[in-house]
């Protein structure tokens, strides 16, 4: 679990420092809200990021920031019929033909989607 | 503590050439610099909107969490892309190879083609001494308790190795089969190195750094009769992750198989 969260607390201070940016931008001191987009594929653990994002906003202007996270849903398509399917690893076949080979066209999103702040 | 990925501690990533100190950077690569300009876009907004909310005000802000090596990796592109380089990032689990499959490779392609190495590993310049000794270019960045080359060390030793046009650059990566595949360093195409003795399941066992690759040697041929590796199926599990990896199998101790991968490094430049 140790190193799963060194990875996931990266992630955490770099939304607390996207974040303090971008507030600072509007002149504002304190974050309120934030609301992320996480990708099912992306390689986060979320039970993790939870953890690190508690630890990384102490003493930040995220401090009591209420967190919402949007999980985005991994997709794929099949690299040898075209159909696009839902998938939460990197290597389930295709559900129509069967073929072992696909592209991940949706699921390693992992971005900061908007703020609200004071 | 590394910004994005969580590794060790800030200061002392360092850049040596063998024989000399070349540049230490005091603050951690991946320093809370902010892009110069204002701030860095994942979607080409000009400028945030703020509207009136009742608690407060609401910021579109749509900013990719790791873009910030992303950017850097673009600036190398470019940088190589103008100067007709072609730039491989090689990576493994430590051990698989990498340092010997560059040794011989500038060893006997030497006299066509110009190398130059970037090398990474935590601690010592074992492996850009033997680079050296190899004959090529090479500058050996420390990265102290950091786990993966970055963009922007890529970029500050590129700076110092000055590489030709027209030559090849390989970037030998920390051994590490996993935060590697997170950071694009700007290179043409990664190249993941697995050897026979490391179990054929390593591809779906790593799936990020395979998805995230363009070629794969399997080294080690050599030690196939004492081994339960069954070259087919890694090669299967690979492509299941993705589909689009070329396949190289190799003894760097033996030559075996060794002039495909030359064929290609040639067609490539």
């Amino acid at each position: 679990m140790f190193l799963l969260v060194m990875h996931e607390l990266s992630i955490a201070m770099s939304i607390v420092e996207i974040a303090e940016e971008n507030a600072r931008k509007e002149s504002a001191s304190v974050v309120t809200e934030i609301e992320l987009e996480v990708g099912t594929l992306s390689g986060v653990v979320m039970e993790a990021l939870e953890t690190a994002m508690d630890s990384a906003i102490k003493g930040t202007m995220m401090e009591n920031a209420v967190i919402k996270y949007k999980m985005i849903a991994g997709k794929a398509q099949c690299a040898e019929c075209g159909t696009v399917f839902d998938t939460d690893t990197a290597f389930d076949p295709c559900p129509e033909c069967g073929s072992p080979f696909s592209d991940i066209v949706q699921g390693k999103e992992l971005t900061v989607k908007k703020l609200i702040v004071e | 503590m590394c910004d994005t990925c969580g590794c060790g501690e800030p200061g002392n990533v360092t850049f040596r050439k063998p024989g000399k100190n070349v540049e230490q950077e005091d603050a951690h690569t991946h320093s809370h610099e902010h892009s110069h300009g204002g701030h860095v876009h994942s979607h080409p907004h000009d400028h945030s909107h703020s509207h009136d909310h009742s608690h407060g005000r609401e910021i579109v802000v749509e900013q990719d969490i790791l873009g910030k090596n992303n950017l850097i990796a673009e600036r190398n592109r470019g940088y190589f892309e103008a100067k007709s380089i072609l730039a491989l990032n090689l990576v493994s689990s430590p051990g698989s190879g990498k340092t010997s499959l560059l040794e011989k490779t500038i060893k006997e392609l030497g006299n066509d083609i110009n190398f130059y190495v970037i090398e990474g590993d935590q601690q010592t310049m074992n492996d850009a001494d033997r680079i050296d000794k190899a004959g090529a270019p090479v500058i050996q960045v420390n990265t102290g308790n950091g786990c993966h080359l970055d963009a922007e060390m890529v970029n500050t030793a590129i700076r110092e190795l000055n590489p030709e046009e027209n030559s090849v650059v390989m970037i030998e990566n920390v051994g590490n089969l996993v935060c590697p595949s997170l950071f694009s360093l700007g290179e043409e195409a990664r190249v993941v190195i697995i050897s026979v003795t490391e179990g054929d399941d390593k591809p779906v066992k790593y799936p990020t750094m395979f998805e995230s690759s363009d070629i794969c040697i399997i080294n080690k041929t050599d030690l196939l009769p004492y081994v339960d590796f069954d070259v087919e199926k890694a090669k299967q599990y690979a492509l299941q992750v993705n589909h689009h990896l070329e396949f190289f199998e190799v003894s760097v101790k033996t030559g075996e198989g060794m002039s495909e991968w030359y064929e290609w490094l040639k067609r490539k430049i």
